[in-house]
Parts: C-alpha cells; sequence; structure tokens
C-alpha cells in the first residue's frame, strides 16, 4: 500500500478564465480504492481526464504509474485502464467484438484474449450474450461490461468516472463486488461518483467543490472529524456553501 | 501493424452492420453513372427557331427549309410581326430569331447581298455563340447552293480553294458520353471518399467512443491508416461498378492500363481521405462536418475542369488547380481511358497527387489530438 501510483501537486487546470482545478494536492497507493467525490460540475472530471492523458494539465506536477502527464500522456495509457460517464463502447459490435479489439489494442495475443474472454464471459454470466450487439444488452449488463474491458489488459490503474449513473441498486451493488475484486488483484481503482453510499465503500475519498479538494481521509476519518454518521452528512457539511 | 488490423477489421464490422451505408456503396455509383453520364452534355440539339419571313420568296422558303432539315435547328414558331417575335423570346418560347426582311430574294436575283437578322437569347453564352456558329454554318451551305446554280456556271467546287479534313483524335464520333464519363466516375470516386470517413470519424466523436480509442495506447497515424483503409476500399470497389457500368451501358473505350488508373485512383484516394479525416479534426457534429465537407468539395470538383477546359481557366485558377486533386485525377482518368496514355505521359499528374496525399494525410495526423 505504500507505493505512490498517482502523485499530483498543485494541478491547476483552467478553460479560458475558468479554473475547473484549483490548486489540486493528492496522492493514491498502490491497491488502493480512491474515491472522487464532489457535485456536479465540481471538477472531477476534469482531473479524471488530466490523469488519464486525455487532457494536459495547464500548470502543476501529475504523475501516473511514475510517469509525467504533462510531458508522456500516451506512456500513461498504457498502464491505465479508463471508463467514462459517457457509455463508450461500440453498440454496432458484438460483446465478444468489443473486448477483441480493446485486447488486441492493448496487445493482448489472440489465446490469450480468448483465454480471457471465456473467463470473463463465464464469470458475469454472460455466456449467451457473447455475440449479441452491445445495443440489445440492458444498460447494467453494459455499464458492468465497459467496467471489465477497461481492466481487460490487467493495467496498473483503473479509473471510473460515474461508472454507475442511471443503474438501479441491485446492480450497483454487483459493479461495487467488481471493484472490490479488482482492488483484490493489486489494481488501482480511482473512482468518481456522487452517490454518497458509494462513497462508504472506498478506502480512502476526496471531496472536491467548485475545483477545490476540501477534504481528504478515510470515511471513518472524515465522519469522526465532521461528527457525522454517514458520508453523505459529512458532504452536505462540506459541499454546501455557508452563506447559502 | 497488429493494432492497425484490429482496427480495420473493427471498421469493416460495423461498415457491414450498416445497412444504410452498405446499401448506398452500390446504389451511390449505380444511379451516379445512369443519371450523370447522358444527362450531362454540352452537346446542342433542338435549338428553338422561330422564322420571320417577311420576304415570302422561292429563296427565303428555300433558307427556311433548309434550317428545318438540319437536326440542330427545330422551327417552333413562324410569324409576320418581329414584335411578337421579340416578345416571346423574352417568355423564353424559343432561342433564336432570324428575320427574313422582304426584298431578300429580290437582291439575290439581283446580284446584290442578300441580308439577314439573327437574335439569339445568349443568357447561356456558350449555347449561343454555338447555335449562332450553326446557323452561319447553314446560311454558308445555302450561299454555295446559291452560287451553284444562279450565279456562276462553274461549280464552285472546281474554283481553287483550301479544303481542310479534320479527324478527331480519341473520341472520333465527338460522342460526350465518352468524354463526361471519366469526369463522372472521378466525381463517384471523390464524393464516396469525401463523405464517408470523414462522417464516420466525427460519428465516434458524437457517440464518444472515440475517447474510448484516445485512452488507449494506439498511436494517431493507426487510427488515420485505420479509419482510411476500409474507405479507400469502398472507393475502389464503387470505381469498379463504375467502370463495369461505362463498358455494358455506355460501351465506353477503354485503352490505357486497367492497373494505372487503379493505382492512381488510391492515391487519390488517400488524399482526399487525409483531407476530410483532418476536416474532421476540427468538426465536432456531423452538420460542421458536411458543411465544410461540401464546400471544399464544390470548389473541387467544379475546378476541376470537369465541365469547363482547364486550359481556359485564368491564370489563378490554375495555380489553385496544382493543390486540387480532383483536377488531376480528372486529367489522368480522360487520358488513360480514352488516349492510353501510359504513367510517363501523366507523370506529373502523378507526382503531384502522391505529394499531395502525403500532405494532407499528414496534416490528417499531425492535427488529430489524442490529448487535449
Amino acid at each position: 500500500m505504500n507505493e505512490k501510483v498517482i502523485y499530483v501537486k498543485n494541478l491547476v487546470k483552467k478553460f479560458g478564465s475558468f479554473v475547473a482545478n484549483d490548486n489540486l494536492s493528492f496522492e493514491v497507493f498502490g491497491g488502493e480504492i480512491f474515491g472522487f467525490l464532489g457535485a456536479n460540475g465540481a471538477g472531477k472530471t476534469t482531473a479524471i481526464r488530466i490523469l488519464s492523458g486525455l487532457s494536459s494539465p495547464t500548470s502543476g506536477e501529475v504523475f501516473v504509474a511514475g510517469i509525467n502527464a504533462s510531458k508522456n500522456p500516451e506512456e500513461i495509457k498504457k498502464q491505465i485502464g479508463y471508463m467514462s460517464q459517457k457509455f463508450s463502447l461500440y453498440e454496432d459490435l458484438t460483446v465478444k467484438e468489443n473486448i477483441m479489439l480493446y485486447g488486441g489494442i492493448y496487445g493482448l495475443s489472440k489465446s490469450l484474449i480468448k483465454e480471457r474472454t471465456d473467463n470473463l464471459l463465464e464469470k458475469l454470466n454472460f455466456r449467451e450474450y457473447g455475440d449479441k450487439l452491445i445495443a440489445a444488452l440492458p444498460l447494467g449488463l453494459r455499464q458492468k461490461l465497459a467496467f471489465s474491458i477497461a481492466v481487460f489488459h490487467e493495467p496498473k490503474i483503473v479509473f471510473l468516472d460515474e461508472p454507475t449513473g442511471g443503474v438501479d441498486p441491485i446492480t450497483r451493488r454487483q459493479f461495487w463486488e467488481m471493484i472490490y475484486e479488482t482492488a483484490a488483484r493489486g489494481i488501482t481503482v480511482f473512482v468518481t461518483t456522487h452517490y454518497m453510499d458509494e462513497a462508504e465503500y472506498c478506502d480512502r475519498i476526496s471531496i472536491m467543490s467548485e475545483g477545490k479538494i476540501v477534504a481528504l481521509d478515510t470515511p471513518e476519518n472524515l465522519k469522526k472529524l465532521y461528527n457525522a454518521g454517514t458520508v453523505e452528512e459529512v458532504f452536505i457539511k462540506i459541499a454546501r456553501p455557508v452563506n447559502n | 501493424m497488429r493494432t492497425i488490423l484490429y482496427l480495420i477489421r473493427k471498421e469493416f464490422l460495423q461498415i457491414f452492420r450498416n445497412k444504410f451505408i452498405s446499401r448506398a456503396m452500390f446504389a451511390v455509383p449505380i444511379a451516379q453513372m445512369l443519371l450523370l453520364v447522358p444527362a450531362v452534355t454540352f452537346e446542342i440539339k433542338n435549338v428553338r427557331l422561330c422564322i420571320i419571313d417577311n420576304d415570302l420568296t422561292s429563296e427565303s422558303r428555300g433558307l427556311a427549309s433548309k434550317l428545318e432539315g438540319s437536326t440542330f435547328f427545330k422551327v417552333t414558331f413562324s410569324t409576320f410581326s418581329e414584335n411578337e417575335a421579340n416578345n416571346l423570346l423574352h417568355k423564353n418560347k424559343f432561342d433564336l430569331i432570324l428575320n427574313i426582311p422582304s426584298g431578300f430574294g429580290k437582291n439575290l436575283g439581283t446580284g446584290k447581298t442578300g441580308k439577314l437578322m439573327a437574335s439569339v437569347d445568349a443568357i447561356n453564352a456558350s449555347t449561343a455563340q454555338l447555335s449562332w456558329a450553326y446557323l452561319n454554318g447553314v446560311i454558308r451551305d445555302y450561299n454555295i447552293n446559291i452560287l451553284n446554280e444562279n450565279i456562276i456556271s462553274v461549280p464552285v467546287t472546281s474554283v481553287p480553294q483550301i479544303m481542310i479534313t479534320n479527324r478527331f483524335w480519341y473520341n472520333e464520333m465527338l460522342n460526350y458520353n465518352h468524354y463526361m464519363l471519366p469526369g463522372v466516375l472521378t466525381l463517384l470516386v471523390t464524393v464516396v471518399g469525401f463523405l464517408l470517413a470523414g462522417l464516420n470519424m466525427v460519428r465516434e466523436k458524437e457517440m464518444g467512443t472515440i475517447e474510448q480509442l484516445n485512452v488507449t495506447p494506439v498511436r494517431k497515424y493507426q487510427l488515420i491508416i485505420a479509419k482510411m483503409v476500409p474507405f479507400l476500399l469502398i472507393g475502389l470497389i464503387d470505381l469498379s461498378i463504375g467502370l463495369i457500368i461505362g463498358k455494358l451501358v455506355f460501351n465506353i473505350p477503354f485503352v490505357g492500363s486497367i492497373i494505372l488508373l487503379f493505382a492512381c485512383a488510391s492515391i487519390f484516394l488517400i488524399a482526399i481521405l487525409g483531407l476530410a479525416l483532418f476536416i474532421s479534426t476540427f468538426s465536432s457534429t456531423q452538420q460542421q462536418f458536411m458543411f465544410i465537407a461540401f464546400f471544399c468539395m464544390i470548389i473541387f470538383i467544379l475546378m476541376s475542369g470537369i465541365f469547363t477546359p482547364y486550359e481556359s481557366m485564368p491564370m489563378w485558377a490554375q495555380d489553385f488547380n496544382l493543390i486540387n486533386p480532383v483536377a488531376y485525377l480528372m486529367r489522368i482518368n480522360r487520358m488513360v481511358m480514352l488516349k492510353g496514355s501510359t504513367i510517363h505521359d501523366i507523370s506529373r499528374e502523378l507526382y503531384s497527387l502522391v505529394v499531395i496525399a502525403i500532405g494532407f494525410t499528414t496534416l490528417a495526423v499531425r492535427r488529430y489530438r489524442k490529448t487535449a
């Protein structure tokens, strides 16, 4: 747990005069489930895109898997998996074809892709869906599949940007079981959410408000610190502007 | 290399699963060839002629019947009133008025000059000039007849004069289909290449799927090549369909090397696909892409020399055509198909296309952003 897989210091991201990320500093350790909380528009997605090499920081130091994100975003991409809030598998390809595409892009051998695909479909109880188009799958299954594909190549870190948006509670529960299992394999999970119950499942959480990190600790410590019963109460105490 | 193959496989799966594209792929070339080749012609037939015969002599009638007899003119109206004729010309009832004043026959009979007056609707300048030239030709023939029959006893043909015999090379029958078909083939390849790949790329942006690719270690050139290859093949398939229709339906002569034609078309397609993908890098919606793509296509096509001869364009237009891939393929297609030009004859065009293809593709790769 003491290897730093993500190191961020004084990260600033501006879009014109708008400051989306205002001087963020934090670290994430190997194998950790790190929750990134905040209201809509707090700057979570901006930060996760920078960490994934999709966007470049305006200033500050960002290291992911030991690689400098400003200088070498393409190298980071070899080490990570990513699942965005916007569903982005190909709906006009089948489940197997999607897996094959991403497995191939990450350079896995054909036999390895086949073997892992079989295991994956077995594990998800997906057997009968293997040759179905993604368009024919219900949302919950799609999200589970998108996550499985994001970690298919066994990355060091996986970034999940609001992975459970619009998904029913049972599927969310199953989804989090998958996250636990992934973390247990040693893959660091960096997840953004605005479901506060999900925050309880994280090893550590950071709460963002208006581009700044306003709290960062384990859920237990934060609850103690703010004298709250749940993370939701903590969040409301912190994120609600005082003058409101 | 393996990555590119995986990406190309994905594109093909998507294309063939898309019913619209896989049907349009065959419908577009068939429709375009069958419609445009016979329709787009400069040949002028059936010029509508109005004759004002105020002379009513055998000479004036002789001239009128000679005009009627030509395939070029169709006498649609006769009147004695110049005003009425002018009014109807204004209403576009006919294209040309021939006014034969009274005294025309008498003048000819007495060895004076017969005078005629022609008014031509010149809204379309080239039609007007051609009609005028044809009219002149008919009247000149008629002149010779008069000379032969009435005035000199010796036939004019035995008087020393210069005779020109001509032969039209490469298209002996002056068949406009033969001239237009290679041009329409170029249009076909242009449209297919320009629209499909670019729209496909922008659609991935709209759907958000491109982001999932951008977050992988795939290289920019791999993405661009994978987007090009399938549409390059579709372009060549459509070219083949067009050529087959040309042979079967229009019996187009094909004198040159088919391999050379396909090689040139491939390089051309790379250039056009490169440009389309370059445009797609700064379009975030399909509408934006279509708007820019149509703007470019119309300029490229109209300046390419398909309708108007390249040589009669102003110098600046000819200079612009140095970067117009459509202009090069237009010339290559016509030269290879009709003249049987070899790679040496078209080397300048071919080299230019290669440079443009490299240029546009490089632009597309460089402008593509995996990290915003």
